[in-house]
């Protein structure tokens, strides 16, 4: 029964993919990435120093280079 | 004093008078016997005299002074006190607010709140240590921000019993990162005890608040009085978006700066953690927290844009009087 919204993958509009739970992320070179902490930012814009989660670096791109 | 048994740590005493009402409060709630009626209608000084006597009352909440009976924090005469501290420190607040903030719209809450923040073109203190500091300076900076990252989201978290379910599901989920998910070494305050020790600084709680200025007072007493008045929760939320909007990116400039100056690894991993943690942090404070709250209780939206711009322009007053001691 559940009538308030509780997804597992929420995206946000320029910005990452936040994921809830234990869960094991492959990066762009394929390397895997274990979660750490109750809910995780994937990056989505492909800049951040800390792949593959996100370092708030969307927010200094150009509105246009954003996810 | 009451032995307390093995493995007790002492706590802080009361810390230095800035001013009359200050030196009255501090002697008279270490006296015994007591006499607090005596201090109840006294008029601070000085703002460093009402905010180190709202800092000390508020301490009481916290974690208390070594050379205070804990049965003082709820003693009336300082309740009495304690508020009318309170009123003249949130009239001074609001009177810096210079307007009532966007409002709240369901669909553009999130951008509303990110542009609000980009667009509070403050000083930066991360950008300076990234760049320019120098250790002294970098080390004044840690003494500082101890008053508050040693009780670090303490203060928000009295928010959690006023909210409804939504928004206090999505309050605990962050808080629950925040003091390390069940792991005690992972506790974000613990995290900044280990950097302060790893500096050759003291990680007792409260060491250093004889040595901050008087915008670091502020910026602790807006914390606890947003957080202990369930009144003032849209502006506790409106705080803690603020705050984790503005943490991810300066924690790396904060990281780099101390790899720059060669300070201790274990001060650079508390940032490196801020630096992953708060990216989610402010996502989940604006996105499900505030606007969750909003949701549920839309009467809120002035207080929360009220907490967000307090958190701004006390970070940037802080920065501005740093900066420019630290350029002279």
């Amino acid at each position: 029964m559940s009538d308030l919204d509780h997804p597992d993958g929420v995206i946000c509009p320029g910005g990452p993919l936040l994921l809830r739970g234990d869960h094991v992320v492959t990066d762009a070179q394929g390397r895997p990435h274990r979660t750490t902490r109750p809910v995780s930012a994937v990056c989505r814009c492909g800049k951040s120093s800390r792949q593959p989660w996100c370092d708030g670096t969307h927010k200094v791109l150009p509105p246009q280079a954003r996810p | 004093m009451t032995p307390r048994g093995v493995g007790y740590l002492p706590r802080m005493l009361t810390p230095k008078a800035r001013g009359s009402l200050s030196e009255r409060l501090l002697e008279a709630i270490r006296a015994r016997p007591r006499d607090l009626a005596a201090v109840v209608g006294d008029e601070p000084e000085s703002v460093d005299d009402e905010q180190i006597a709202l800092w000390a009352l508020y301490e009481l909440h916290h974690h208390g002074f070594e050379d205070v009976d804990d049965a003082l924090e709820w003693h009336p005469d300082l309740l009495a006190l304690r508020r009318r501290l309170e009123d003249g420190f949130e009239r001074r607040l609001r009177s810096r607010w210079p307007s009532p903030g966007p409002g709240f719209r369901t669909e553009t809450f999130a951008e509303d709140f990110f542009a609000f923040v980009e667009g509070h073109d403050g000083a930066s203190l991360a950008a300076h240590v990234q760049r320019t500091a120098d250790v002294e300076q970098v080390l004044d900076l840690f003494r500082l921000r101890s008053v508050y990252h040693l009780k670090e989201s303490d203060s928000t978290a009295w928010a959690v019993p006023r909210l409804r379910a939504r928004t206090k599901a999505a309050l605990v989920e962050l808080l629950y990162d925040e003091y390390g998910a069940g792991d005690p070494d992972r506790v974000h305050a613990h995290l900044f005890a280990r950097g302060l020790e790893a500096c050759g600084l003291s990680s007792e709680y409260g060491a250093y608040v004889d040595d901050v200025p008087v915008e670091v007072l502020e910026q602790n007493n807006a914390m606890t009085l947003f957080g202990l008045h369930r009144r003032l929760r849209g502006a506790a939320l409106g705080h803690l978006a603020a705050f984790e909007v503005t943490s991810s990116l300066p924690s790396r400039r904060m990281s780099q700066g101390i790899a720059r100056l060669g300070l201790a690894q274990e001060m650079a991993d508390y940032y490196d953690e801020h630096v992953e943690a708060d990216a989610v942090h402010e996502q989940l404070a604006v996105r499900t927290i505030c606007a969750g709250l909003l949701a549920e209780e839309p009467h809120l939206a002035g207080d929360v844009w009220f907490g967000a711009w307090s958190c701004l322009d006390l970070e940037d007053r802080l920065a501005r009087r740093l900066l420019s001691e630290w350029a002279a």
